[in-house]
């Protein structure tokens, strides 16, 4: 890849809850190191232990892991971690930021919260995967990503262990793709190949 | 969403009119804030908070107030606490005055916490803490020392995990669906309103408190902000960030130190 387009890569927003650690750790250890692309993970958790969904994916993937902090750069090559207790949004192309407003769907982090300023500010390079969970969270923020230009997956409800979540976006006929979970970094690397020559 | 050309009107309407000045708050966050206030308020254009926010004084209040995240708790992040407790109050003993700063206070649940913390250290009675806040109207609420007795079980929690040792129960009286903090507390306390963004340094502290207010704001107002602070902190004070903000690309960074490399508690060296 020439270094110009990698500003240009994919961005990746996953959004999970109860049932969605597994798919997650999956996820990080069969997908191959892709420079030009950022992933945001967002799963609803106790705000105690807090690093460790950090250590645990850092352990699985060749990508440099990080729990968000207050206006980190977006780089790319890296997985991104919404900290608990913090709704965490993209302030602009080139960093985050945070934000301790009210919970949303009970939640903070907010699933929806996410995707919605991911898809606001990355539009068509966003692909945007909702897993497992007991919450109708991250629904109206996928629909957003779709609504914007950007590709939408859900894990299958079969698959899921609680598949509230999974089904909500589903219902809604706003998911282009349902996936089982060992499949998910297959579509990722085929989409991220075919979107960003198409780009 | 708000477009980006609205929120520009917005912010220099509230500048101009009204003097609060949020042109260097962070984007994304205060977007979402209008939106919000337009949902709660029922506005169906932003040309109607518009109108609302020009032909009525009083709305501009309610608007500031809105824009502003105002969510905060007693001991949030109790290690954090149980790190002042253990490591900073001890220290300030010899003081013969203790003056603590709550920047961005909001509601002062948190100055309602170090104020329990510095009587359980038995350092309250020689101690002042001052509150304060850009919206007038939630700081009222430090004055009256009311608290909404459903969240004092996570806040009894929360105290127990920061090292707190009592009955957190002791420490108000239950009056139907509030929690009314004995008065001993809010004696020690000066409630006030400040605009961090465009009010000066008022007095010089041994802490500055100022947890989960500079994520609102970007590089530049950050810096300032922290540059007021450094003018009011004596040295050897200490300066306490929220769990997910940080010095370390600051102008002041240099002369400070962390106090240990998990909490937000630095140290002014010079």
């Amino acid at each position: 890849m020439e270094k110009d387009e990698i500003t240009a890569g994919a961005i990746v927003v996953i959004g999970g809850s109860a049932g969605s650690l597994e798919v997650i750790l999956e996820i990080a250890n069969n997908l191959p190191l892709l420079p030009t692309v950022v992933i945001i993970i967002v799963v609803h958790r106790k705000i105690d232990n807090d690093s460790i969904l950090e250590e645990l994916i850092a352990h699985k993937t060749k990508y440099r892991v990080k729990e968000v902090e207050d206006k980190d750069a977006i780089i790319p090559g890296t997985i991104y971690i919404a900290p608990p207790d913090y709704h965490l949004l993209i302030e602009n192309k080139h960093c985050f930021s945070l934000d301790t407003s009210e919970k949303v769907h009970f939640c903070r982090p907010s699933i929806d919260v996410t995707f919605e300023s991911v898809a606001e500010t990355f539009t068509s390079r966003v692909i945007g995967i909702l897993l497992s969970g007991a919450n109708i969270d991250g629904a109206e923020g996928l629909a957003c990503i779709k609504q914007l230009g950007g590709y939408t997956m859900a894990q299958t409800p079969e698959s899921a262990g609680i598949d509230i979540m999974p089904k909500q976006a589903i219902s809604r006929n706003i998911v282009d793709k349902i996936v089982e979970p060992q499949d998910i970094s297959k579509e990722i690397v085929q989409l991220v190949t075919t979107r960003t020559s198409s780009l | 969403m708000i477009k980006d050309e609205d929120l520009n009107i917005l912010v220099a309407e509230l500048f101009e009119k009204h003097g609060y000045d949020f042109s260097n708050y962070a984007k994304a966050s205060l977007k979402r804030r209008v939106n919000r206030l337009m949902v709660i308020d029922r506005l169906p254009s932003f040309a109607e908070l518009l109108y609302k926010i020009k032909s009525d004084a009083s709305y501009t209040v309610h608007v500031v107030q809105e824009l502003t995240v105002n969510v905060t708790e007693m001991f949030r992040d109790p290690q954090l606490f149980k790190t002042i407790r253990e490591q900073i109050l001890p220290g300030l003993a010899t003081h013969p005055f203790i003056r603590i700063w709550h920047a961005g206070c909001s509601t002062g649940e948190e100055v309602y916490s170090m104020a329990i913390m510095l009587e359980e250290a038995n350092l309250l009675h020689k101690s002042l803490l001052y509150a304060t806040d850009l919206n007038p109207r939630v700081i009222e609420n430090i004055k009256r020392g009311f608290f909404p007795l459903s969240q004092m079980k996570q806040y009894s929690e929360n105290y127990i995990a920061s090292g707190g040792k009592k009955d957190f129960s002791d420490y108000y009286t239950a009056k139907y669906e509030w929690a009314k903090f004995h008065d001993r507390f809010k004696e020690k306390m000066v409630v006030a309103t400040h605009n961090l963004v465009s009010d000066r340094s008022f007095n010089e502290f041994q802490i500055i408190l100022c947890r989960n207010v500079l994520i609102y704001f970007d590089k530049i107002l950050q810096d300032k902000v922290l540059t007021l602070f450094d003018n009011s902190l004596e040295k050897l004070g200490f300066l306490i960030l929220g769990s997910k903000e940080n010095l370390r690309f600051s102008s002041i960074a240099s002369q400070y130190t962390q106090l240990a490399h998990k909490e937000k508690i630095w140290r002014k060296m010079k």
